[in-house]
């Protein structure tokens, strides 16, 4: 899996925010945007895309999509 | 002293989703009010520790997927007549509507709602009820008196067992066979410990809850009694909601 990729898929849960605002050090929970359903809409992406189950807690641990990333990765 | 009018004595009673949370407890329970209890679930394993855990005897436990329609016509040929029925399995997943997919909107209906409604229909049809039966299926307040972020399958799958229960109520009246669901809130279970959500989630979750706790699978079990009991001969087509006061 490639981190690009990712952060695509990542920005396709938002509605709002520009792609732009999407890099590997984008603190995500900070984004205006950013709500309970997101993180849902995430974890979903992320069983759909990587057949991988995070739990509300690796959100948690997340700060940047990068950390988010190596843990979908760890995952794997 | 032996005055009870919630007991549930030598009343021979199935229940299924057996081998865990709300269904473990409610067999456990119902064995302690008096009840001979057939109890039914997937996993033998969990299905023998509730098995170890009911008081008195007479009690018979049946391994069966109800999904698998030779697995539901052995559960029927299995059991004995019944004064209680409790459709409790049930399955959750939480997906935003843009995830919604063929495979987990069909399983959740179908053991949700469609099992719930083929055990009922089977058991009639087999007359498998007692006079006075009770039939009693555990819905939510999810869907039915309130809705959350993300649980639209969920949601639809009990409404739809709610409804199924009050159009069953009128309809079995005559034969003297009652039918109720109880509506839980969030209930400590594994059914709700899937890691969805984070302790952060749950703590701003349980503050909405008027008790300020969620609520244990014992709590649900004492309504399931109730309207199991002939303390509620009065009593159907009601949906019980037991949930600490959320949706007030
Ligand atoms: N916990 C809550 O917060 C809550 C709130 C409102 C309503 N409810 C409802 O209460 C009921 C019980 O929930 P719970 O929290 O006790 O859940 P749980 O601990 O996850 O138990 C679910 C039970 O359903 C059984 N089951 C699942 N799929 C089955 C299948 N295909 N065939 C036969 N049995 C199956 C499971 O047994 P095996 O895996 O061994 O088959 C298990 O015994 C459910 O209908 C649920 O929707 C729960």
């Amino acid at each position: 899996m490639e981190l690009q990729e990712f952060i695509e898929k990542f920005a396709a849960q938002f509605d709002e925010t520009d792609a732009s605002a999407f890099t590997p050090e984008t603190e995500f929970k900070a984004l205006d945007e950013w709500s309970s359903l997101t993180a849902l809409s995430i974890i979903s992406m992320v069983d759909e895309e990587y057949e991988v189950l995070l739990k509300g807690n690796d959100i948690v641990n997340a700060e940047t999509i990068d950390d988010l990333y190596q843990i979908v990765k760890s995952k794997r | 002293m032996s005055y009870n009018p919630f007991s549930l004595d030598g009343k021979i009673t199935l229940i299924t989703g057996a081998s865990s949370g709300i269904g473990q407890a409610t067999a456990i329970e119902c064995s302690k009010m008096g009840a001979k209890v057939i109890i039914t679930a997937r996993n033998e394993e969990r299905l023998n520790e509730t098995f170890a855990q009911l008081e008195g005897d007479g009690h018979q436990k049946i391994i069966a997927d109800l999904t698998i329609p030779e697995d539901l016509d052995r559960l029927i040929e299995s059991i004995p007549q019944l004064d209680g029925l409790v459709n409790n399995a049930g399955v959750i997943k939480t997906l935003p509507l843009k995830f919604i997919n063929e495979h987990d909107l069909i399983n959740i209906l179908n053991i949700n709602t469609f099992t719930p409604v083929f055990l009922t229909q089977r058991c009639i049809k087999k007359k498998k009820f007692s006079k006075k039966a009770s039939i009693v299926f555990s819905s939510s307040v999810g869907g039915v008196y309130k809705v959350s972020l993300g649980n639209s399958m969920y949601e639809m799958s009990k409404n739809a067992i709610d409804a199924f229960m009050r159009s069953a109520a009128l309809e079995l009246a005559h034969n003297g066979i009652r039918c109720n669901s109880v509506n839980p809130g969030m209930i400590e279970t594994p059914l709700i410990h899937r890691g969805t959500y984070s302790e952060e989630d749950r703590r701003k979750d349980i503050e909405k809850y008027p008790l300020k706790k969620y609520g244990q699978p014992q709590e649900v079990a004492f309504g399931i009694i109730y309207l199991l009991s002939d303390a509620s001969a009065w009593v159907t087509g009601t949906s019980l909601k037991i949930d600490g006061g959320v949706t007030l």
